[in-house]
C-alpha cells in the first residue's frame, strides 16, 4: 500500500537537514503547514458535503437542484460561502456577549477538533494519542456547550427552548456512542486510532466478529446520527417548530460556523464508523492473495473517502425519508433501547473476544 | 473598468423588460469610475450574492402557496440556488413578501424588515402588495407595502404563475449583479446617511444600496388617475403636446443642413418612437 | 335555507337558549351572525342545528342598549364554540355579551377604535392608515356583567400569571399555515393554555361586501380558503341562486360536483403534504405537490386559474368545460389511486409518524360537537356531519360514496380520514364523469342581480369544515350583510380544550392535523 509516511518523513528531512532548522522550528513549521492543511480540507470537504446534500435531497424529491451556477451547479456553494462571509454581523443588543461570540467558536472547535483524528492513509493520520478513541468523544462534548452557550447568550426564548433540548439530546446518545467505541475497543485491543485501523488488516470488524459488530455499528450510526443533531433526530434546529433554534440571533460568519460545522459533524460521525468498523483506510481483505494484492493497489485514501461518503449518502437518505421524532420518544429510544443494548452488546462482544468466537480474532 | 451588463444564464438580455433602469443606473455608477482591482472584486462578490439568495420564509395568504409551489419538484427554484429558505430574519437576504399586509401584520413586517442582516433585498409577490389588490376599498389593507419597506422588484398577478416568480427573481439578480459593493453596500450607515434616507422615504429608511440608488435614479412619484377626466384637460393636453411638437421641428430645422431644401415638416405622429430617440439632444 | 328566525324576550334569553340545547337538543352552534340592523338597532342571528335530526333553526336577538353599549346575554356556556364566535361579534360591531369570561377583541387590534360592520363606520382610506407602533399588549382580560340595578359593570381578570413562561408561536412561523399568532404559556415542555391571536390577515371582506353588487362579490371568496376556492364560491353563489329562486341545469349541477371534488383532492393533497412538512419529513410534501400539479393542470385548462380560478357565477358557470376535460380527468384518476398508497408508504404508516399523531389533540365526540370542530377533525371523532350527506346540494345524492368516519379523534385518525376522503372523491369523480348530460352551462341572468328580501343561510361542505354563506338582502342590488362561516374558526377555538397538557411539538402537529387555513379564519 501507498505509505504517506515516505511524503511526511521527507518534509521533515527538507526541514531538519536541507534548511538546517533546529528542533523547535521544524516541529513549529509542521504544525503550521498540517494546521493549514486540515482548514482547507474542513473548509472543501464541507463544501462537497453541502452541494452533495442539495443535490441528495432534490434527487430524492423528483427535481434537481442547484443547476445554473456553473456546470451543474458545483459553484453554487462558493456562492453561498462568499455570500455568508460578507453578511453583516450585528451584535444583539441584550445578548450576553461573551457567551454569544464564544459559543461558535466552542462549536467549531468541537469539530475541527475530532475531524483531526480521522485516519486518511497509512501514515497520513494527524492526531494519533494512545488514548484516540477517548479523546473523541471528550472532544466532542465541547460541542455541545457551545450549542447551550448560544441558545442561553442569545436572550431569545426559542433560542433558550431549543438549546435545552438539544443539550439534554446530544448528552444521552454520548452514553451509546460511547459503549459503542467501548465494544470495538474490546475487540480490538487498543484505543489508538491507527492501531484500530491496524488490527483490521484481517478483516473489517464488522466481519471479525459479525454479531456484536454489526449490532454496535447499527447503534453507532442512530446515535452518532442524533449526536450531530440530523435526520429524524433534528428538533434542536427543528425548522418548522422553533424557526431556527438556537442560532436565530447568528448571522454571517458565526452563522456560518454553525452550518459549516453541522455538515462536518455529519461526515466526522461516518469517518469514524468508517475507520472503527469498516477498516478506515483498509482495502478488503478476503484472504484470497490475488484479490487482496488488487485491492491493495488502490490507494488508501480512495478508501477512506468512499466508505465515509457511502456512509454519509446513506445518513442523508434517513435524514430526507422520516419525519422528526418528538423528544420524549427521542429520550425513551436512548434510555430505554439503544443504552440497555449498548450494554448488552457489549457483553456479547466480551464473550467473542475472551472465547476467540469469529473470524480471525 | 466599467459595470458590466448583468447576464443571465440561458436568458438573453433584450428578453427582460424594464432595462432601461438597470442601464440608468449602471451609467450613473460607472461615471466615478473605479479601479480594477475593486471593480473586479465587485463583481465577484457580487456573483457570489446574486446566486445565492436565501428568502425568509414568510408568505401570508394565496401568493404564499404558490411560491411553495414554486419551490417544489415541477418549477423547482432550487435550480437557480434559492431553496435555502432560512426561518430566522437574521440569516435571511431577500424577505419575499407573498400575500396581502394588513394594518395588524405591518408593524410586525416592518419589524422582521429591520432585524434583516445587511445586503438584503425585498421583493413584493402578488397585486396585494403592490397597491392593495383586490382588497384596495377595504379598512384594513395596507394599499403596497412600499409604504412600509423599500420594495426592489415588484412581481404582479393575482396570484402570480410561479414562471413570473422566477422572473422577477432573476431581476433582482440582475439588480444585485449591478451594485457596488466596496464603498457601497458594505459600509454601517453613518448619521447622516440615517438621517437622509429617513427623510426620503419617511416611516422606514432605506438600506445602503437603496439609498445609492435613490441618490442616482431621482424616481418620480406614481401619477395615479383618481377622477374621470374634463373636456379641457383634453383641449389643454392638445395644446401642451401642439407646443412640444413645434419645439422638436424647430430643432429639426436648425440641426440640418441649411443648404438643403426646406422639407415639410415631420409631425410627431408619424414618427417612431426610435426616430424621436435618436434625435440629437439639445 | 330561509331564515325564519324566532326571538326570545331579553332576559329570558339565556334560559331559552339553554331549554333548546337541553331540550330540543340543539346542541351545535353553526355560527352567530352579528348585524346592524338598522333602526332596530345591533343585534345577532344564531343558526343552530340538531345533530340528529340534523334540523337547522334560528334565532334573532336585539341587543338591548344601556347607554352608549349595546349588551346581550352569552351563549359561551352552553355552546363553547360561542366563545370566539361572540369575540367576533363584539369586535365588529362592539355588542357586549355579559357572562363572556374572555371579553377582548378578536381580530383587530386592541387599540382599533371604532366598530367596522356598524353601517356609520369611516371606511376613507385616511381613517384607515396602518399603525406604525407594537400592538399595546396586556395580560389582563374583562368581563361584563349586569348588577342589580341594571348598570353595566366590568370585572378584570388576568390570562397570563406574572411568573408563567409564555411563547409566542407566529405570526411568521413556518407551520401555522398563514399568519396566526398562538401565545402559549408553558411549563417546560408542556402547554398550560394557548391563547389564539388572530386577524393579522384580515382583510375586511365582509364589509366590503356590502358597497359591492353581488357578482362583484364573487370575485373575493377565491382568496378565502384559497385551498378550497370552488367551495367557497359555490356556497356564496348557492345562496344567492337560492334566494332568486334560479334552477339551474343538470350540466352545471354535474360540472359544479366534479370541480368541488377535485378541489377536495387538490386541499387533501396540500393537506398530506403539509402535514409531512410540519413533521419535517419534506419528500412527502414534494410528492403531494408533485400530483397536486397533475390536478392544478386538469383545473387550469378549464378554468383558467390554478389557484384562484374564478368558474362559478350566479347561474351557473364562467365557460363551458374544456373538450379534453373528460378525457384529462378520467386519466388523472387512473394516475391518483395507486399515489396515495405512496402517501401512506412513505409517510403516513411510519413508525415515528404513528408515534407523532397518535393520541395528539385528542377530542371526543361530546366535545366536537360542543365546540363545533366540523369538516374531517369532526368526523375523525365519530360525529356524522358531512353537509354533503344531511344537507345535500348538486348531486350528492345521487351518487354512492360513504361518508369516512373514525372514533378515535385524535391526529392519526384525522389524517387517515383525509386519505379516505380521497378515495371517495375519486370515487365520486368516477362516477359523474362519464356521464355529464348536455345543456347550458349557464342559465342568463339580467344585468344587474337583486336579490328578494329576506335573510339565507346556504352551506357546503368544504375541505375543512362547513363552510357557510348567511346573506340578508333588503332588496338592492348589494347584500345588506354578508356573513361567511369560517371553517377553521371553531378549530383553533378548540385547540386549547386540545392541547392541556401535550407538548410544543404537538401543537405543530395538532395544528397540521386540522387543516385550517388562516385567511378564511381571518376573512
Amino acid at each position: 500500500m501507498f505509505d504517506f509516511g515516505i511524503v511526511t518523513r521527507w518534509f521533515d528531512l527538507l526541514l531538519r537537514q536541507t534548511c538546517g532548522l533546529g528542533n523547535f522550528w521544524s516541529i513549529f513549521i509542521e504544525c503550521v503547514v498540517v494546521l493549514l492543511i486540515i482548514i482547507t480540507l474542513y473548509a472543501l470537504l464541507a463544501i462537497a458535503l453541502i452541494f452533495m446534500e442539495r443535490k441528495v435531497c432534490a434527487y430524492f424529491q423528483c427535481r434537481l437542484g442547484p443547476m445554473r451556477v456553473g456546470p451543474w451547479g458545483i459553484f453554487q456553494v462558493f456562492a453561498d460561502v462568499v455570500k455568508m462571509l460578507i453578511k453583516e454581523i450585528f451584535p444583539v443588543d441584550k445578548s450576553d456577549k461573551f457567551l454569544y461570540y464564544l459559543a461558535p467558536i466552542l462549536v467549531i472547535t468541537a469539530s475541527i477538533g475530532t475531524f483531526s483524528f480521522l485516519p486518511w492513509n497509512k501514515g497520513a493520520g494527524v492526531l494519533d494519542f494512545n488514548v484516540g478513541v477517548f479523546m473523541i468523544t471528550a472532544l466532542s462534548s465541547i460541542g455541545i456547550i457551545g450549542v447551550f452557550m448560544a441558545g442561553w447568550g442569545s436572550n431569545n426564548k426559542y433560542s433558550v427552548v431549543s438549546a435545552l433540548r438539544g443539550a439534554i439530546q446530544m448528552i444521552s446518545y454520548e452514553m451509546s456512542l460511547g459503549l459503542c467505541l467501548v465494544a470495538a475497543v474490546t475487540l480490538t485491543g487498543t484505543m489508538q486510532v491507527s492501531g484500530i485501523v491496524d488490527y483490521q488488516a484481517q478483516g473489517w470488524l464488522i466481519f471479525r466478529a459479525p454479531l456484536p459488530a454489526i449490532v454496535a455499528f447499527l447503534i453507532f450510526l442512530i446515535a452518532g446520527n442524533a449526536e450531530a443533531n440530523r435526520g429524524p433526530f433534528d428538533l434542536v434546529e427543528a425548522e418548522s417548530e422553533l424557526t431556527a433554534g438556537y442560532h436565530t440571533e447568528y448571522s454571517g460568519m458565526g452563522f456560518g460556523f454553525y452550518y459549516l460545522s453541522e455538515y462536518l459533524n455529519l461526515f466526522v460521525i461516518s469517518g469514524i464508523a468508517a475507520t472503527v468498523f469498516l477498516g478506515g483506510w483498509m482495502p478488503l481483505h478476503i484472504g484470497v492473495a490475488g484479490f487482496d494484492h488488487v485491492m491493495d493497489y488502490i490507494p488508501g485514501f480512495v478508501w477512506m473517502l468512499g466508505k465515509t461518503f457511502v456512509l454519509v449518502f446513506f445518513l442523508m437518505w434517513i435524514r430526507w425519508t422520516f419525519p422528526r421524532l418528538r423528544v420524549d420518544n427521542i429520550l425513551k429510544l436512548e434510555w430505554k433501547y439503544l443504552m440497555p443494548l449498548s450494554l448488552l452488546n457489549l457483553v456479547v462482544m466480551t464473550v467473542c473476544v475472551v472465547f476467540k468466537l469469529g473470524w480471525h480474532i | 473598468m466599467e459595470i458590466r451588463k448583468p447576464k443571465i444564464k440561458s436568458v438573453p438580455y433584450d428578453e427582460f423588460k424594464d432595462n432601461d433602469t438597470l442601464e440608468k443606473l449602471t451609467e450613473q455608477l460607472n461615471q466615478g469610475g473605479t479601479n480594477v482591482v475593486l471593480g473586479n472584486l465587485d463583481w465577484a462578490i457580487n456573483w457570489g450574492r446574486s446566486n445565492s439568495l436565501w428568502s425568509l420564509t414568510f408568505g401570508t395568504s394565496c401568493c404564499g402557496i404558490e411560491f411553495m409551489a414554486v419551490g417544489c419538484a415541477r418549477y423547482d427554484f432550487s435550480r437557480f440556488g434559492f431553496e435555502v429558505t432560512r426561518n430566522s430574519p437574521r440569516q435571511a437576504d431577500i424577505i419575499m413578501c407573498a400575500g396581502t399586509i394588513t394594518n395588524k401584520m405591518a408593524p410586525v413586517f416592518k419589524r422582521l424588515y429591520d432585524e434583516m442582516a445587511e445586503p438584503k433585498y425585498v421583493v413584493a409577490v402578488g397585486g396585494c402588495t403592490i397597491s392593495g389588490g383586490p382588497f384596495k376599498s377595504s379598512y384594513h389593507v395596507v394599499r403596497g407595502i412600499d409604504e412600509i419597506v423599500p420594495v426592489d422588484v415588484y412581481v404582479p398577478g393575482c396570484p402570480p404563475r410561479p414562471e413570473a416568480i422566477l422572473y422577477g427573481m432573476m431581476q433582482l439578480q440582475r439588480k444585485v449583479k449591478i451594485e457596488r459593493f466596496f464603498g457601497g453596500a458594505n459600509h454601517k450607515m453613518n448619521a447622516q446617511e440615517r438621517e437622509e434616507s429617513m427623510n426620503l422615504k419617511g416611516l422606514h429608511g432605506l438600506s445602503n444600496e437603496n439609498l445609492a440608488f435613490e441618490k442616482l435614479l431621482h424616481k418620480e412619484e406614481p401619477i395615479i388617475v383618481k377622477d374621470g377626466v374634463t373636456k379641457e384637460q383634453v383641449e389643454q393636453l392638445g395644446k401642451d403636446l401642439d407646443q412640444l411638437s413645434a419645439k422638436e421641428n424647430d430643432k429639426d430645422e436648425k440641426v440640418e443642413n441649411p443648404d438643403q431644401q426646406k422639407q415639410t415638416p415631420v409631425t410627431s405622429s408619424t414618427k417612431t418612437n426610435k426616430d424621436q430617440g435618436d434625435t440629437p439632444a439639445a | 335555507m330561509k331564515l325564519n328566525n324566532i326571538t326570545f324576550p331579553f332576559d329570558d334569553f339565556a334560559k331559552e337558549m339553554a331549554k333548546l340545547k337541553n331540550e330540543k337538543h340543539f346542541d351545535y352552534l353553526v355560527t352567530i351572525v352579528g348585524e346592524d340592523f338598522g333602526e332596530e338597532g345591533l343585534g345577532c342571528i344564531y343558526i343552530l342545528e340538531n345533530t340528529q335530526t340534523h334540523d337547522r333553526m334560528s334565532v334573532k336577538q336585539i341587543a338591548r342598549q344601556i347607554g352608549e353599549d349595546y349588551v346581550l346575554p352569552t351563549i359561551f356556556s352552553i355552546w363553547r364554540d360561542g366563545e370566539l364566535l361572540e369575540r367576533e361579534v363584539y369586535d365588529f360591531l362592539g355588542i357586549k355579551f355579559l357572562g363572556h369570561p374572555d371579553m377582548r377583541r378578536l381580530y383587530l387590534r386592541n387599540d382599533f377604535d371604532g366598530y367596522p360592520l356598524r353601517k356609520d363606520y369611516d371606511m376613507s382610506p385616511e381613517h384607515n392608515r396602518f399603525p406604525e407602533t407594537d400592538e399595546p399588549e396586556t395580560d389582563w382580560t374583562e368581563e361584563y356583567n349586569l348588577n342589580k340595578y341594571g348598570e353595566l359593570v366590568k370585572t378584570t381578570r388576568r390570562l397570563i400569571q406574572p411568573d408563567e413562561f409564555t411563547v409566542n408561536i407566529g405570526p411568521n412561523h413556518p407551520s401555522t399555515h398563514g399568519v396566526l399568532r398562538l401565545q402559549t404559556v408553558l411549563d417546560g415542555e408542556q402547554i398550560v393554555h394557548v391563547f389564539p391571536h388572530l386577524g393579522y390577515i384580515h382583510r375586511g371582506i365582509e364589509k366590503m361586501c356590502e358597497d359591492y353588487t353581488y357578482p362583484q362579490t364573487l370575485a373575493l371568496t377565491d382568496r378565502l380558503n384559497y385551498l378550497s376556492a370552488m367551495m367557497n364560491r359555490h356556497a356564496l353563489v348557492g345562496v344567492i341562486e337560492e334566494a332568486m329562486g334560479i334552477e339551474l341545469s343538470d350540466r352545471i349541477h354535474y360540472i359544479r360536483t366534479i370541480m368541488d371534488e377535485l378541489q377536495r383532492l387538490d386541499n387533501h393533497l396540500l393537506f398530506t403534504g403539509c402535514c409531512a412538512q410540519d413533521l419535517s419529513a419534506l419528500t412527502a410534501f414534494l410528492y403531494g405537490m408533485r400530483d397536486r400539479e397533475h390536478v392544478l393542470n386538469v383545473m387550469e385548462e378549464t378554468t383558467g386559474g390554478r389557484l384562484i380560478e374564478n368558474y362559478y357565477r350566479i347561474g351557473g358557470c364562467q365557460a363551458d368545460i374544456d373538450p379534453h376535460f373528460v378525457q384529462n380527468v378520467k386519466d388523472l384518476c387512473k394516475y391518483l389511486r395507486p399515489m396515495i398508497q405512496e402517501y401512506l408508504d412513505v409517510f403516513g404508516d411510519n413508525v415515528i409518524t404513528h408515534q407523532r399523531f397518535e393520541g395528539i389533540g385528542p377530542m371526543g365526540l361530546d366535545d366536537c360537537i360542543n365546540y363545533a370542530v366540523t369538516g374531517p377533525a369532526g368526523r375523525a371523532a365519530g360525529w356524522k356531519n358531512d353537509v354533503r350527506k344531511y344537507h345535500p346540494y348538486d348531486l350528492y345524492d345521487k351518487v354512492e360514496w360513504k361518508e369516512c368516519i373514525r372514533n378515535h379523534g385524535d391526529s392519526m385518525d384525522r389524517y387517515y380520514v383525509h386519505i379516505d376522503e380521497m378515495y371517495q372523491s375519486l370515487d365520486i369523480i368516477e362516477q359523474l364523469i362519464d356521464n355529464i348530460p348536455e345543456g347550458d352551462f349557464y342559465i342568463k341572468q339580467k344585468p344587474i342581480i337583486r336579490v328578494p328580501e329576506g335573510q339565507w343561510y346556504y352551506s357546503v361542505e368544504g375541505a375543512s369544515g362547513e363552510f357557510g354563506v348567511y346573506l340578508d338582502s333588503k332588496g338592492d342590488k348589494n347584500p345588506y350583510r354578508l356573513k361567511i362561516r369560517p371553517m377553521g374558526l371553531s378549530l383553533v377555538g378548540a385547540m386549547d380544550k386540545m392541547l392541556r397538557g401535550q407538548k410544543i411539538a404537538d401543537l405543530i402537529a395538532t395544528g397540521a392535523a386540522l387543516d385550517y387555513v388562516i385567511p378564511d379564519i381571518d376573512r
